[in-house]
Order: structure tokens, then sequence, then C-alpha cells
């Protein structure tokens, strides 16, 4: 049904109509009206056979679900940044136990220094968890991804983390198509679980595994994420058949087919890339977008055949692998190993700083003309942290960097007076 | 009054020292004159073997008694209708050499963390199911239950989940090569609190007593038990099993290996820790302490604490028989506290 | 021309926290969405504490809406708390075509806005007492729902109606009833004010 609606709203409302029989909430913003939604409606009695647990903490929520679904519960949980890395060890026990247990990701920065605002760091901080990674653009795809996610998580034995931005998408009321219920239930096939916890049936799942078949069992972890490259675009059609809207797969691409430059995201700034494309099209510029849509599994072969043919690949990217650059980018460089190309990174949006699309257009328009850093950030005061490596190479005192900026610009005392 | 006759008797009883059996109905004491249903369930052919043979655990250890007793005792109550999650420790790691496995049970093994978390979750799916009439078992060593499980397991209490948990408290990391845990008594030698210089062990006026802690929960049942009593630790599993909510046993357990004991002394150490007061053993509903285990034959520590190379620093010539004395006096409020000494006459059974 | 109006219409709606500044532009999309409009709204995303000033935004498109970033031209201004006048840069962006709507018992030139109605389109610019309107039928100077109602007059992009709609969605009984009433008291006034704008 079309509504006019919060992203978490609809997120809530759906996830009910996948019928999960556990969900645990453990609150964090900005995932907070999700579980709140979800409680509403199992307390008003929309639906039956859920137990919706209260956890005293995010390790506790996946563990409850790993529980759960080993005991052959459809399961669900919803969490971001601080909450996600607090997971982290269940995370990667759920995808070597082969839980199909669906989690909503609603993307916020890593601390320190703490931030409650929208980036990527948290999932692409454990992309390597084994768990299959969809991001969505816009709340109907969010919406829509939660199903197939079900779909995909049950099919293959493998969790799967929905992302959506948070606040972005969470928090934004926009015009929703939440499938119906009926639909939906026609489109999940009961959960039935290829190992399970049954008095019945008795049998040791979670053992420890020697140097003499480890390497197999991770082996058989990957070679099922690899599978997931055919399943995702299969589930995808299937949601289409069912819903008459395409939603979800591995890619999407915006004008690129001939375009010479491509710009590369993932998520919700793709809205905005694509209305600055429209304007440079209009201007005569050869350039376009490739949405990633599934983040984990990589579609390497995918992107490869999207991306070879054009003369130069922006990569803008909410997240930034400390140390060394750009994450997507790095993946997406994997696929066009060997081609001849102009790479560019660019990262844009950590902690919440809003993408314009003047700063797109300004962007894009450099690189266009090869005016580019292979690294850049977009739209840092590139003044202030120089300011303060210079302190800092000048002996300056030791710490976070955040606190310092601030002391430098006058706004903390440092001192009681 | 008295008269000759009664002198008499009381002198031919000094003379006939009366035998009492303890553990009737058990593997100890024999079954074959007794009626059937006073045995133990260990005693009889159809116990489960929940945890079966072949398992890799040292020989004496006391967990693999105590989680045979307890998961048997749990089986038998449930009508085999029993799943349990698992911390990591020595009991995940000796039951489960892949590609072996002694349960024969359905079984979980997820973290160190969060058995009490993901035995909610199996009771959450349970009854999500409609399934209730399969119950849940979470357990682990004091590690993962007194550190860190802690948090999962205040969680699990303070939201009544239906599940019964069980520590089996061997005082120690054992499986790392026995390292101090919260639950490590004071002067205990761990291998990261030696007695080195003017440290003696463990520290005094550190851990956690989690049986009270899971009593001020407010839980329906919490019970401790040792591997001594059978009767008393299937009993209380018993009990546990007849009740719906949160549930918590604590096991005391020895470990022949972590603690440098013998490991044909396991059951005896079990009971002298009992018998000296250092192990108060009791059960209580809804956080009030009800049956207490009496004291049957009171025990100086000293007897328990010389039988283990940890604490034989001491004795001996550079000995410290104050440490020794403070020892006692934690056993003696214990006794104090729980009121452990059988009252006068009272036949403590 | 007046009648040729862009599709993209975008609203900032400025205030404190507590005074339903998020709900306001949550409403104003659901009121374009009842007219078959496709509407986004979103808040600064601020740490929330009341008191403190908020910024939420709303987009009205006849077409769907694909960016997401803040609005930073606004072509209508709500300020539903006279004093963030001086303390926050409350007129960032906006145009001599904009309109403003401004929450206050006195006339703009009286709160130090001569300039703004020099440069701008002075007939497109009001200040209304939304925060009075509000307390006659609501009994509490929240001026959100008033000032939507003020919108849908001044700019002509909703009809009363459907901003009647969206409250009574939103709040139930006497509260929807109360902000629905507020509402149309506020359009009532800012029609006669601008005079022949309006729909009704």
């Amino acid at each position: 049904m079309l509504k006019q609606t919060e992203g978490s709203a609809a997120v809530a409302e759906t996830v009910v109509a996948c019928r999960p029989e556990v969900v645990c909430a453990y609150p964090i913003s900005p995932q907070t009206h999700i579980v709140e939604g979800i409680s509403d409606l199992v307390r008003a009695g929309e639906l039956e056979h859920c137990e919706y647990m209260t956890v005293e903490s995010e390790f506790a929520a996946m563990s409850v679900c790993i529980g759960a679904s080993a005991a052959g519960a459809r399961t669900y949980t919803a969490t971001a940044s601080q909450g996600l890395l607090y997971m982290a060890e269940a995370l990667f026990n759920a995808s070597g136990l082969g839980l199909p247990i669906v989690m909503t990701v609603a993307n916020r920065a890593i601390g320190a220094p703490i931030n409650i605002w929208n980036d990527h760091s948290d999932a692409m901080s454990q992309r390597d968890s084994g768990w299959i990674q969809l991001y969505a653009e816009t709340n109907q795809e969010a919406v829509d991804l939660h199903v197939q996610a079900f779909k995909l998580a049950e099919q293959l034995s493998l969790p799967v983390m929905v992302c959506m931005d948070g606040f972005i998408l969470t928090h934004a009321y926009e015009r929703i198509d939440i499938p119906e219920r009926d639909a939906v239930h026609s489109f999940l096939p009961p959960f039935e679980p290829n190992q399970v916890l049954d008095p019945a049936d008795p049998m040791t799942i979670g053992a420890m595994v020697g140097p003499e078949a480890y390497t197999e069992v991770k082996y058989l972890a990957h070679a099922k994420q690899m599978q997931a490259l055919d399943t995702i675009p299969t589930v995808a059609e299937e949601f289409e058949a069912a819903f008459g809207r395409p939603s979800g797969g591995l890619l999407r691409g915006y004008r690129f087919e001939d375009a010479e430059t491509v710009i590369v995201a993932l998520g919700s700034v793709l809205g905005t890339i694509e209305d600055t494309i429209d304007e440079m099209r209009a201007d005569g510029v050869s350039i376009g977008a490739l949405a990633i849509k599934s983040f984990r599994p990589f579609p390497l072969g995918e992107v490869r055949d999207a991306l070879a043919g054009a003369k130069r690949v922006l990569v803008l990217e909410k997240a930034l692998a400390i140390g060394i650059g750009g994450i997507v980018s790095a993946n997406v460089r994997i696929a066009l190993s060997g081609i001849q190309q102009y790479g560019y990174t660019v990262i844009a949006g950590l902690g919440g700083r809003p993408i314009t699309g003047a700063s797109l257009r300004q962007l894009f328009d450099d690189a266009v003309a090869d005016r580019l850093q292979p690294l850049t950030f977009l739209d840092m005061d590139t003044e202030r942290v120089e300011s303060e490596l210079k302190r800092l190479a000048e002996g300056g005192r030791s710490g976070g960097h955040a606190e310092n900026i601030l002391r430098e610009a006058g706004i903390v005392a440092g001192r009681p007076h | 009054m008295s008269n000759a006759g009664d002198k008499s008797q009381a002198e031919a009883e000094k003379r006939h020292q009366r035998v009492r059996f303890y553990q009737v109905g058990s593997n100890v004491v024999g079954n074959r004159l007794l009626d059937p249903e006073q045995r133990t369930v260990q005693a009889r052919t159809d116990r489960s073997n929940a945890i079966t043979s072949g398992h890799r655990a040292c020989r004496g250890c006391g967990e693999a008694l105590g989680a045979r007793y307890v998961l048997d005792a749990a089986m038998r109550a449930s009508g085999g209708k029993l799943v349990a999650a698992n911390a990591t420790g020595c009991l995940e790691v000796f039951s489960t050499p892949f590609p072996e496995s002694s349960w024969q049970l359905p079984w979980i093994h997820s973290v160190f963390g969060n058995a009490p978390a993901v035995a909610s979750g199996v009771a959450a799916a349970q009854r999500a199911k409609g399934r209730e009439d399969v119950r849940v078992i979470g357990q682990g060593g004091d590690g993962g239950t007194v550190d860190i499980g802690f948090g999962c397991l205040s969680g699990m209490f303070e939201r009544n989940d239906d599940v019964l948990y069980v520590c089996y408290d061997n005082e120690a990391y054992m499986n790392t090569g026995v390292q101090r845990s919260g639950a490590t008594p004071p002067a205990a030698r761990t291998a990261n609190t030696k007695p080195i210089g003017e440290h003696l062990g463990n520290a005094f006026g550190q851990g956690k007593d989690v049986p009270r802690i899971a009593m001020a929960h407010g839980i329906p049942y919490v019970a401790t038990a040792t591997v001594a009593e059978q009767h008393d630790l299937e009993r209380k599993v018993e009990t546990a099993m007849g009740i719906r909510g949160a549930r918590y046993i604590h096991v005391f357990v020895p470990c022949p290996l972590g603690w440098g004991s013998q490991s044909q002394d396991t059951i005896k150490l079990a009971r002298l820790v009992k018998e000296t007061g250092l192990f108060p053993v009791f059960e209580a509903f809804d956080g009030e302490v009800g049956e207490v285990s009496k004291i049957r034959r009171p025990t100086p520590v000293e007897e328990y604490l010389k039988l283990q190379r940890r604490y034989a620093h001491l004795f001996g010539k550079n000995g410290h028989p104050e440490i020794v004395e403070r020892l006692q006096a934690i056993a003696d409020r214990n006794i104090r506290e729980y009121g452990l000494s059988a009252d006068d006459g009272e036949e403590v059974r | 021309m007046e009648g040729e109006k862009p599709s993209r219409f975008e609203v900032r709606i400025h205030g404190r926290g507590g005074q339903g500044v998020v709900t306001a532009a949550e409403l104003l999309s659901v009121a374009a969405f009842e007219e078959g409009h496709h509407a986004q709204a979103f808040p600064s995303f601020g740490s929330e504490r009341t008191g403190a000033p908020v910024v939420s935004f709303c987009r009205l498109d006849a077409v769907a809406i694909r960016t997401r970033e803040p609005v930073a031209e606004p072509d209508a201004l709500i300020v539903q708390d006279p004093t963030l006048l001086h303390q926050v840069d409350l007129f960032s962006g906006f145009g001599t075509d904009g309109y403003l709507l401004l929450n206050s018992g006195r006339s703009l030139a009286e709160l130090g806005l001569a300039d703004l109605l020099e440069r701008h389109r002075s007939e497109r610019l009001l200040a209304v007492p939304a925060g009075e309107i509000a307390r006659r039928h609501i009994g509490r100077p929240l001026p959100n729902a008033a000032l939507l109602g003020g919108f849908a007059a001044l700019t002509g992009r909703l009809l009363l109606q459907s901003v009647q709609d969206a409250i009574r969605q939103r709040f139930s009984g006497r509260a929807g009833e109360g902000n629905a009433a507020a509402a149309a008291d506020c359009f009532e006034l800012v029609s006669e004010r601008v005079g022949g704008m309006s729909r009704a």
C-alpha cells in the first residue's frame, strides 16, 4: 500500500509482514524507530507467534538471534555503528554457523570521536564477517530489500545485512509502497532450516574445527557467498515479478553505458549523484553512475563489465580505511585489474556531512578535466587540518585530534577557571 | 535418671560404631535392596548419557562429572526434550573434537560470553513455535559465567527467560591454562596469581558471589551443589526443571590439573569444600534461602587446602598460617551466615 | 508569470526542539502526498534537546525526488520561533522571491526585518500570531499546525483540506480537531492578508 511515511516505520511494517518469529531489540540511534515500530505492531497483535525480546546489549541481541535461528526460528534484529562493532564476535559466529538471520544496519559513523550521523564505516568495518551486505538507495528499496533478504538468507543459509543510511533514509518521510502482507507471505516460503536444534533429531552445532578441516570450511563459506552472485539477481527478479518494481540485484547503472566518466557509489547519495549527472548530461558531458547494491558478495565480473569501457572511474564512498584510503575503491580496483583508466577515490559525507549537488557538480567537473588527486576528501576544511598537522610537527600535545582542533579554535578552555 | 541397663547400652553403642551409608542409591553404594525410585539417575540403566563416553576430558575432571549428572537429570525431568547452549571452555572443547561429539542431545556452542543469551534465544524460538515442552539449559564454566558471560547472564535473569543456567565452577580459566577468574578464591595460585615475592596467590577482597547475585535478581530458583553429592545435585536439577522462568545452579567441580590435586581426590575435594564451610550448599526460592546442606563432620579448611598444590605455598617451612587463618575465618563466617552447623543431636544425612 | 509554478518547491522550517518542527515538515509532506505530489521531509538530525534550535526540510515536486541534500535555497521559510531571529542564520540561501511565514504577534518591521521587506517581495513575507491561534484551539502555543494552514494560503501550493487531512491522520480526537481548526484559522487570516492569491 502506497503511503507517505517514515523510512523506519516502513521497514518496521515490512519486517512484520515477513513474519519473524523472534525479534531482538537493543536501541541505538538511528535505528530506534524501527525496533519501536515493530514493538508497537507486535503489541497490537499484528504479528502472531513472534517473541519480541528487549536485550541488554547488541552482543546479546545477536546472540539471542543465533540461538533462535539455530532452533529454527525466523529471526531479525537491527543496529548501527557502535552496536554493530559490539556484536562483531557474534557476527562472525552467525555466518560461520550458517544462520539465516536478517539485520538492518542503519549506517552510522564509528567513534572515537563519537558521531551519531550517517556514513558507511560501520558496515564496511564488518565487510569480511561473512554476512551478505546489501545497500539501499531509497526507502522503497530498503523496504523491498528486507523482503528479499529473508528469502536470500534462508535459501543460502547465510545471514544478510540490509544497509540503509542512518537519518538520511531512516528518518526521512517519503512515498513508499509497503508490500502487502499476503503478497509477502506468498513470496517467502516458511523457514525450513537444514540444521536445527531439535530433541527429535539431536545434533551438535559449533564444534571446534582444527587445522585439518578449517580451510575447507572457510572455502565453502566463500563459495556460498559467491553462489549468492547468482541468487541475488534471481531473487530480485522474483521480487519484481511478484511486486511489480525493480529493486535490489547486484548493480544498477544510470546513463552509464556510453559514459566516459562513471561515478560509483552505494546508498542514498546516488539520488543526488543522478540529479547532478542529468545536469551535466544536459551540458553535453559524457557521464553516468553505477550503483553497487550488493557489496558482499562483491560482483567483480559485473563491475568489470560495467566499467571496462569508461575512460575514468570515480568512486565516491562514505567510509575511510585509515592507513590506506578508500574501501569500495579498493574493491572496484580489483575488478578493474589490468584495465588502463583514470581512477579517483573521493571520501565524502563522513560523520553525516551533507553531500550537496553543488559540491558534486564541482567535483565531477574536476574529475572530467582530470584535475583531481587520486584521493580526495570532499568539502574538507584543508586549512584547519593543515594547521593541526603543522602544530603536531612542531611537537604539539598529543591526544585526540578532535579535542586538539577544538582547543585551537578556542572553543574549549582546556583548563578550569 | 539413668540406670545400669542404659549405661551398658551406651557402652555397647560405643564399641559398635553405627555405620551410615551416604549416597545410597548412587553408583557409590549398592542399589540391590533399594526401591528403584530411590536410585539416582546415574544409577539407572535408562539414563540418557546426554554426554556420552569418548570425550577428551582429563582423568578426574570434575566438570565432566558435573555435566553428566546435571544433563542426565535434566533429560529425565524433561522427558528427553532438552536443548543445551554451551559457552566456550573445557566442557565445550573436550566434548566436541570435530568430527566427533559426545553430545546426545541438541547442543550449540556459539562464543565465550554469550551462552546465556543463546539459551534465551533458543527458549524464545520454542515459545514462538508453541513448543514449550522443549526445555533449555545454558551452561559454562566460571570464566564464561562469572566474568565474560556475566552481562548476558544478568540479562537472562532480568528478563526471567525460561532457561536453567548451570555454572560448573572450577575457580579459574582452565582451558586456556589456569588463569585467574572472578571465581578464583583468595590465596589460590593460578598462572597469573602466582605466589611471588610478597604476593601470596590470588588477592583477598575480590571475586563475585554469583549465587547471591542471582538471588538478588529475584529469579524463582537458585541453588549451589557439588559433584560429591549426587542425590542432592540431581534433586536440585529436578526441582529446577519443575519451575518455569530463569533458574541458576552453581556446581562446584574440582579440576585436578588446574588445582594440582590427585585425580582420585575429585569427589573428596568436593565433599571437603562443603564440610569445611568454604562452599555453602543451599537452595533459594524467589531470592530467599531455603534448605541448606548441613555439615556432617566439621572440618578445618586445612584438610581441604592441603590436598591441592595451588595452596602449597601456605604450608611447610615458608608457609603462611595467617593466610590459612583468614581462609578459616571465611569458612566460619559462611557457617554462621548460612546456618551450616548441624544442631545438637541432629543427624545429618 | 504568476500562474506558472516550477515543479520543485523547497521548504525549510526553523524552530526549537519541542515545537514540532520535524512534525511540521512531515505533515507538509503527507499533505502533498494526499494531493498526489511527491514529497520528501527530513530533519537536520541534530542531537535532540528541547529548546535547542532545530531545522527541518520538505521538498515538494510533481515527479520523484532523488536528491537527499539539505535545502540550501528554500523557496519558503517557516519560522516557528521568533527568538531565533538573531541567533541562527535563518535567511541563508533565501532568495528574493521566497515566501516567509514567521510566528509572531508583532510585524516583521517591528521585529527588525525592514531591510528584508525592502529587498524581497514583501507580499510574500508575513508574520502571523500562530502561537496565539494555537493556544485558542489546543490550549498550548504549539504553532506548527497553524503555520501549515498559513503556508497553504500564502504559497498556494497546498489545499487547506490536505493540510487538515494530514493533521487528523497524525493527531486523533481533540488534538486532531483543535490543530485542524488552528490551521483553518491561520489559513483564513493569511488569505485575507494576501488577498486573492490563495485557493480555499
